[in-house]
């Protein structure tokens, strides 16, 4: 095979190397035409749609389709009505969707990755598997069985009445979590500063609800089902950290935690960025839950305001804008936090962690 | 050079196969999803989308479609969605719907003027033999599009042994505003409340509408009236006696559950309370009855499906005459004791009515019911009514009304723009 091609580019005449560009490109052109097919044309189409007024009916590029510009996008963003206060909703729930879930997962998969890792602990091939489990299993059947655990009189609430507390009736209570606290300490209403204004459709007060009581089930959920995955990320480089560097920070005395926090958390940091950024892309696309609970304003997402506005109503270049909004929202959000997460040059760096490495190099120097 | 042309030819090519993938082809050949009819070859065979409510249902259908092909000798394939409106979606853009399909009344108008609909209905031999209600329900711009397959209508359910516990007899049968509050105080006590509804527009706004009220009149919007407003009181004062209480309050999905568990002594609901009731309570006796009449007099609303069929479709005729087969009223009947709809001609209404006397009610009920509002993009006004009924028990019915009139009128002036 090889033979025969090296024979043959001379033919062509041109330099040694004249036909390789040719041949390369002939061995990526499986992807790019796969890449092509099932990516930039359905983008590029997905974002024509976005811009006219497609009904779903026949081809988006049949005559009939009209371009409309950005009236789309200024529907859910810039005009008074309900598409634009559906889209606000959407966007305040997955927002503390977003900040509960992503910190949260976090903490807890690393967490769980530490003690996994523990030589000491006993039985450690049980808990890896007993923590991945509810990431392998499916999401819809995991909010299922919330549903009963969380009915008004299921599990939970019957342990909470154990402990002598009342709890709500989770899925169906649409009050804000931080609309009660307020309530406890005497804010029922809202402010008239909070009251008038506000964004994208729905006022500051809502957007300071917090996530409903019925979304709180659906942080709890996710938090569960995906810690395990992000665990075995975590446990995957704690591994790679050798045991040498535990050694010498023994050797120089730092106790657990600060050996924590001053040498496997900075060791970490490529694969903190990628739980943090799969963990941000996945929370902002949530969308399997509420189609199983059958959306309602209290859990509603962008993606599924998306497609309820898409297959439901029909103006799929409103679902389209939603979507790309949505997109550009990621982007921005993963580039703020890789700007946040980069690597810094030591001067930068507090000084408890300067004392730190000088700490460690002197200790390995001595 | 040479690369940069190779990588333009690569790409030319992989659009133009995509956008050929694209491009209308004229040829709807069955429906999506494995369905593979081959409607290209001219009607000799029908791929038609179902919904079924259970096995009674998907049942009936394949073994009328058998008695179809039998007497006509078109194959007829039978699919049952698994989410009949997003298969449809797909079915519509990718230019190639099922050649008939259930379609139900809250999508009805928005498919019919986006245009995806053929207005065959009017040309079907047995035509005038439907009840005009549904006549109406299906007609858009005065053109009869979709034959209706069957209805519902909402009726008031009570639990025989709640009511006779609680002393009360068939004179007792509320038929006013009145009655019902009365026997829905006195069958409160305890675990149980007297009266129960989803708290949904598909509920409340029946007691709107019985008030006097309606919610679009031409082509203005009336929400926000003192009729509509009385009804919302009148649901408030039953809230504030504690006789009305919702499902979710009562620990229960839907209205039906509240019933069969014995938590509501009465419900509104339509004749799917029957299956549902064999189903999963069957020690549940009850009887139906026709909704009290308001101030406004009598009201309910009926819900129907019918047979869409998709514009410019190769297999209209032959789809014409599966729907004239299924709407007979021996297949009508047949189907009612299959899984339990009232036929939607006015025979076999009659037929079934005698036949089935518990339901009689239902039918009664078609004489004066409404269909709820579903022009093209009411359905969002309409949701978020219903997120702001779960304020009903405090919230001012003028507040209520204010913002579903602002919605709805937004919504109408795009349906019509």
């Amino acid at each position: 095979m090889s033979t025969t091609r090296a024979s043959a580019r001379p033919r062509r005449g041109g330099g040694i190397r004249r036909g390789e560009a040719r041949a390369g490109y002939l061995f990526i052109a499986p992807a790019v035409i796969i890449a092509a097919v099932f990516l930039l044309i359905p983008i590029a189409l997905a974002f024509w749609v976005s811009l006219s007024d497609w009904n779903g009916f026949q081809s988006p590029l049949n005559p009939r389709v009209n371009f409309v510009g950005a009236d789309n996008y200024a529907a859910i963003t810039t005009e008074d009505g309900l598409a634009q206060r559906n889209f606000g909703r959407a966007v305040r729930n997955n927002l503390y969707y977003v900040l509960l879930v992503v910190p949260l997962q976090t903490a807890l998969s690393l967490f769980l990755a530490v003690q996994v890792n523990r030589a000491v602990l006993k039985g450690r091939g049980f808990f890896r598997t007993a923590f991945y489990f509810p990431s392998v299993t499916s999401s819809v059947a995991i909010v299922i069985v919330f549903q009963f655990l969380f009915l008004g009189t299921g599990a939970v609430n019957q342990v909470l009445r154990a402990f002598g507390a009342q709890g709500p009736n989770w899925l169906n209570d649409s009050r804000g979590v931080l609309h009660i606290v307020y309530g406890a300490f005497g804010a029922d209403t809202a402010p008239s500063a909070l009251a008038d204004g506000g964004a994208l459709g729905i006022s500051w007060w809502e957007w300071l609800a917090g996530p409903s009581v019925a979304m709180t089930v659906l942080i709890i959920l996710a938090i569960f089902t995906t810690s395990g995955t992000f665990m075995l990320l975590f446990l995957a480089a704690l591994q790679n950290i050798g045991s040498e560097i535990d050694e010498a920070a023994l050797m120089d005395g730092a106790k657990p935690l600060r050996k924590f926090f001053s040498i496997t958390l900075p060791m970490l940091r490529p694969t903190l960025f990628t739980v943090l950024t799969l963990g941000l892309i996945g929370s902002w696309q949530v969308f399997d839950q509420i189609y199983v609970l059958g959306g309602g304003a209290s859990i509603l997402t962008p993606a599924y305001l998306s497609y309820e506005t898409s297959f439901n109503e029909f103006r799929w270049g409103q679902g389209a804008a939603i979507a790309f909004i949505l997109f550009v929202f990621i982007i921005v959000l993963t580039l703020l936090q890789r700007w946040i997460l980069r690597e810094r040059s030591p001067k930068k760096r507090g000084f408890a962690q300067r004392a730190a490495a000088r700490n460690l190099s002197e200790g390995g120097i001595r | 050079m040479k690369a940069s042309q190779w990588t333009a030819l690569g790409l030319t090519g992989a659009l133009a196969v995509t956008l050929a993938a694209c491009a209308p082809n004229g040829e709807g050949n069955g429906g999506d999803g494995g369905t593979g009819g081959n409607g290209a070859s001219g009607g000799d065979s029908l791929s038609i989308l179902i919904a079924s409510s259970g096995p009674a249902e998907a049942g009936y259908y394949q073994e009328a479609a058998a008695r179809f092909t039998e007497q006509t000798g078109t194959e007829v394939e039978i699919v049952v969605a698994n989410d009949l409106i997003q298969q449809l979606g797909q079915g519509f853009a990718g230019n190639n719907p099922p050649d008939l399909f259930y379609l139900p009344w809250d999508q009805f108008e928005t498919y019919a003027s986006q245009g995806f609909l053929e207005p065959y209905a009017g040309e079907l031999a047995n035509a005038g033999d439907f009840l005009p209600a549904l006549v109406e329900q299906f007609s858009y711009q005065d053109e009869f599009y979709c034959a209706p397959k069957d209805f519902s209508t909402l009726g008031l359910q009570i639990n025989t042994e709640a009511w006779e516990a609680a002393g009360l007899t068939d004179a007792d049968v509320p038929t006013t505003w009145d009655d019902l509050a009365t026997v829905a105080a006195s069958l409160t006590d305890g675990d149980q409340v007297g009266l129960s509804m989803g708290r949904e527009y598909a509920r409340v706004g029946v007691f709107m509408n019985q008030a006097g009220g309606q919610l679009v009149d031409g082509d203005t919007v009336t929400a926000d009236t003192a009729d509509n407003a009385a009804g919302l009181e009148y649901l408030q004062g039953l809230i504030a006696d504690g006789s009305l209480v919702f499902p979710p309050d009562l620990e229960a999905g839907w209205g039906g559950e509240a019933f069969g568990l014995g938590r509501a002594a009465m419900v509104v609901e339509g004749p799917w309370i029957n299956g549902a009731m064999a189903n999963d309570f069957p020690d549940r006796e009850f009887i139906s009855v026709e909704l009290p009449a308001g101030p406004g007099g009598p009201s309910t609303y009926s819900f129907a499906t019918c047979w869409g069929m998709p514009i410019d479709s190769d297999t209209r005729d032959s789809a014409m005459e599966f729907v004239e087969f299924v709407t007979t009223p021996e297949e009508q009947l047949l189907a009612a004791e299959a899984f339990g709809v009232i036929p939607s001609t006015s025979a076999g209404a009659d037929s079934y009515a005698s036949q089935f006397p518990e339901n009689a009610a239902f039918v009664a009920g078609v004489d004066y019911a409404v269909s709820p509002v579903a022009f093209a993009g009411a359905a969002a006004a309409v949701s978020e009514f219903n997120t702001e009924l779960e304020n009903i028990a405090n919230a001012s019915p003028s507040a209520l009304l204010a913002s579903l009139q602002t919605n709805l009128q937004s919504a109408l002036d795009s349906a019509r723009g």
